[in-house]
């Protein structure tokens, strides 16, 4: 397999990067975060420590004392960050109010996207957040890390940072949560010089793409998502960083269609993996699962009591499409029939696999509610198969990009457009035919769009004409 | 090259466009793959739930790779996050990996490095008692919430999302670390209709939600917002151009029209939303995202309000623990949430629930009639005993 990055990565090392000493690192003991007190009174953060969940205050807290007990100077940002959050989040559930300033243009040089400008609305009361800018920084694809890379992102985060972020946000990114707008470009720069790393995007321009755990740890998933995901990724850097869109525009990769990164209710455009050959059976595994040998699904039921696995009543009558069946003790699939909505599979893993002959099937336009109500990604190219460097596959991106470009309003997500234009226009623009399989059904009113040219004769009539056989 | 301690590090002001490294992406992830998983890549034949939060992946070389789920916070410290690296060195060689729904996956390749992983994970507690690394969210059981930014970064939110999230998963802790449901769940959470979480087709969704129309800040709404943008960013046609007494140019409301999208406000800072008493938590269910058996669904509105009751929200937990148990108690093996709703009709899941049915549940915009139900087929409830009394003739 050729997994070769685009521009040679040097290895990163933490013991050469590093800003902080370990007894920097280690600087309280747990006896002083026991006894240790926020500057600010906040009893409703308080009370979420108790509780078995990880505590996200509790969290907070020793990072404070961290910062209180470290020298100024070891910091860009004021010691009191984590403190003065705490506290303005404290007012916040006072007043039943976030006190966040609506919007903030901040930025790196010549990009669009990344940061996120925040302002505190209380900054006499907390001034080490009076600017709490977020930088999105564009996670490696599934979120793999190695701990060197980690450390080194924790210390140039706590050197230049609040020291707080997301592990990750809500479209993949690591976010950095929280610095002055001084520190953006050196945290820009640390990032593009040390850690050959680049930010994520926001606004109107193409959103960090994302993609499930794929072949790294899935027996299902029927295509690279990874390197599909790595290579779009870089391949639209352009349109990533800098806005040129109506609006946002998501990439998500699912392996399967058991979609665990919700391509399908997320991205405007989804990549879902798929098959077109036949589910490999092993006989004598289903026979194993029969006989109780082999926990169904993975053993994922095993915290209750579900009686003796009855292959009739958990695989075959719950199969939406009834293609299957037991000839003896044989299990038969009418694969021409079969939709492929994985819960045989899930059930059966160990005896029942996706076919070999796989690609990716493409739908597009999901979004949430904002504006028209949500839209999940309508099912537009069956199934695709596509290699590095997936020109084909860049192929429909671009006649999507330039149709939304041209056409799109302000803020108009794709789903929104195709919904104002018709699937028809949509398929006119990706040059394609239409299939049953993209509607649940065919339309119920007869309210059809003509076009002039599919009509004999043309729309062009005389009236006269038309008087000549009838009478006003 | 270390990180740069300077002011400015590597950022030369009188220069800003000297030495600029753009457009390099993300870093390459095969180099973040332990030695186990770059050697079976694409080889996985099956994986097995060993017990709440630890999978097993066997691949067709005989190589086995070991993984413990932890719940993670999706806000996280980086004091947390050095903590999850001391783990991945002293147990996985150093390598670690976040999942799609904030979990903390530990990977090992060898059943004995697996237990110790696992007791040392267990013991890790915070100073005031919450488990740093609870084991579970897997298999059929509920596994972590994500949810938005609310009050710790966000301009828009209805409520705050980490409290939230903190409270619900402590009153459903045993069913993260258990196995029990009928079929997985998924809770989902997002501050405002903007969703930036897209919440929409959760098992359970909870959303932040305001109920009273803007105020107008028309000192200076014609100077930091643009009238006719503003306007046409509202869906219903509620927003109309007016002057003030002094003469100044600004917009008016139609209450009665707003649905409390807040699309205006994101549009134009001079028309903010919150309120302590408007603002609060609706409660969506029944939808999913896998093709699994049915197609992927949105969730529908189940709980129309709930108060923002600060900090643990109490009457959203409670009334989530009654879609949770009900199902648990009712459905069928493989059922999601709202495969089970539809196979025993919403009005039974209502009933079952013990959830008020309010007209605010019934859709009143724009595709409202897909959801009206067009035929006799329904099951008596109280709630259809009530309306035939109410129109007469039956006692």
């Amino acid at each position: 397999m050729a997994f070769e990055p685009r521009e040679e990565q040097t290895k990163l090392k933490y013991q050469e990067l590093r800003i902080y000493s370990d007894e920097e690192l280690n600087n309280y003991t747990e006896d002083e975060l026991k006894s240790f007190k926020v500057k600010h009174n906040i009893p409703d953060l308080d009370e979420l420590e108790k509780g078995p969940w990880p505590s996200f205050v509790a969290d907070s807290k020793r990072e404070a004392l961290r910062r209180h007990k470290l020298p100024e100077d070891r910091m860009m940002i004021k010691p009191e960050v984590v403190e003065d959050m705490l506290g303005q989040l404290q007012l916040s559930f006072d007043h039943g109010e976030t006190h966040w300033k609506h919007g903030g243009i901040v930025g790196v040089f010549g990009y669009g996207g990344g940061v996120i400008g925040r302002y505190s609305d209380m900054q006499d009361t907390f001034p080490s957040i009076a600017h709490f800018h977020t930088m999105r920084v564009n996670q490696p694809a599934s979120k793999f890390y190695d701990t060197d890379y980690l450390r080194t992102i924790c210390d140039l985060w706590e050197y230049r940072g609040s020291g707080m972020m997301n592990m990750h946000g809500s479209t993949g990114d690591i976010i950095f949560l929280g610095t002055f707008t001084e520190q953006l470009e050196p945290i820009f720069f640390e990032l593009g010089h040390v850690l050959q790393q680049d930010l994520g995007g926001s606004g109107s321009n193409l959103r960090t793409p994302s993609c499930c755990i794929g072949k790294a740890r899935c027996e299902w998933s029927c295509y690279d998502t990874q390197e599909m995901c790595y290579e779009l990724t870089h391949f639209y850097q352009d349109e990533l960083h800098r806005p040129a869109f109506p609006y946002k525009f998501k990439f998500k990769f699912d392996g399967c269609p058991n979609g665990c990164v919700a391509s399908i209710a997320r991205s405007d455009m989804s990549f879902i993996g798929n098959w077109r050959d036949d589910i490999r059976i092993d006989q004598a595994a289903v026979k194993a699962y029969m006989g109780g040998e082999i926990a169904p699904n993975g053993g994922a039921h095993a915290g209750r009591d579900w009686g003796k696995f009855d292959i009739q009543k958990e695989v075959i009558d719950l199969c939406p499409t009834s293609c299957m069946w037991m000839e003896g003790d044989t299990l038969k699939i009418d694969d021409k029939e079969c939709t492929r909505c994985m819960h045989c599979i899930n059930v059966m893993p160990q005896a029942l696999r996706p076919g070999k002959d796989t690609g990716v099937s493409l739908l597009f336009g999901a979004k949430a509610p904002i504006l028209e109500g949500a839209q999940m990604s309508v099912l537009t190219i069956p199934f695709m198969k596509t290699e590095p460097p997936y020109d084909n596959v860049k192929e429909v991106v671009e006649k999507v990009w330039d149709w939304w470009m041209e056409e799109g309003k302000n803020r108009e997500r794709l789903g929104e457009l195709i919904q104002r234009y018709g699937i028809p226009k949509f398929l006119e623009v990706l040059e394609i035919p239409p299939m049953p399989q993209m509607v649940t059904a065919p339309r119920a009113n007869p309210y059809i769009f003509w076009k002039e040219e599919d009509v004999e004769g043309g729309w062009d009539r005389s009236i006269d004409d038309y008087r000549s056989r009838h009478a006003r | 090259m270390a990180l740069s301690t300077e002011r400015l590090g590597l950022f030369n002001p009188d220069k800003p466009m000297e030495n600029r490294l753009t457009d390099l992406g993300p870093r390459h992830y095969w180099q973040y793959f332990p030695p186990v998983i770059q050697n079976n890549y694409g080889k996985w034949t099956h994986h097995e739930i060993l017990e709440p939060g630890v999978l097993v992946h066997v691949s067709e070389t005989g190589d086995k790779v070991f993984t413990v789920r932890c719940g993670g916070c999706r806000f996280m410290t980086v004091e947390h996050v050095r903590e999850i690296c001391d783990i991945a060195d002293k147990h996985c060689d150093g390598y670690v990996r976040f999942t799609t729904r904030n979990n903390i996956e530990f990977m090992t390749d060898s059943q004995d490095k697996l237990d110790a992983l696992k007791k040392d994970l267990q013991s890790r507690k915070h100073v005031s008692g919450s488990y740093k690394f609870p084991l579970g969210g897997t298999g059929a059981g509920l596994t972590n919430i994500v949810h938005t930014q609310g009050y710790i970064h966000c301009h828009t939110p209805a409520t705050d999302a980490s409290a939230m999230v903190k409270a619900v998963l402590d009153d459903l802790f045993e069913y993260f670390q258990g196995m029990t449901f009928p079929a997985q769940v998924r809770i989902s959470m997002a501050c405002c209709l903007n969703m930036c979480g897209a919440v929409h087709c959760s098992d359970i969704a909870l959303l932040g939600y305001h109920r009273k129309p803007p105020i107008v800040d028309s000192q200076v709404l014609d100077n930091v917002c643009e009238i006719p943008l503003v306007i046409a960013a509202c869906p219903t046609g509620a927003i109309s151009p007016a002057k003030t007494e002094d003469g100044k140019k600004t917009v008016k409301i139609k209450n009665e029209r707003c649905m409390f999208c807040g699309n205006c406000y994101t549009m134009c800072m001079a028309l903010p939303l919150s309120d302590k008493e408007g603002d609060g938590v609706t409660i969506l269910a029944g939808g999913k995202i896998s093709n699994r058996i049915s197609p992927p669904k949105f969730s529908k509105v189940v709980v129309p309000f709930l108060p923002n009751n600060f900090p643990r929200f109490p009457e959203v937990c409670s009334d989530v623990k009654k879609i949770v148990e009900a199902y648990a108690a009712d459905a069928n093996k493989y059922e999601r949430i709202g495969d089970w709703a539809e196979r025993i009709g919403w009005e039974k899941f209502f009933e079952k629930c013990g959830l008020d049915f309010t007209e605010h549940l019934i859709d009143d915009y724009r595709l409202q009639y897909d959801t009206y139900r067009t035929s006799t087929q329904f099951k008596y409830t109280e709630a259809s005993w009530a309306v035939s009394k109410a129109a007469g003739g039956v006692e």
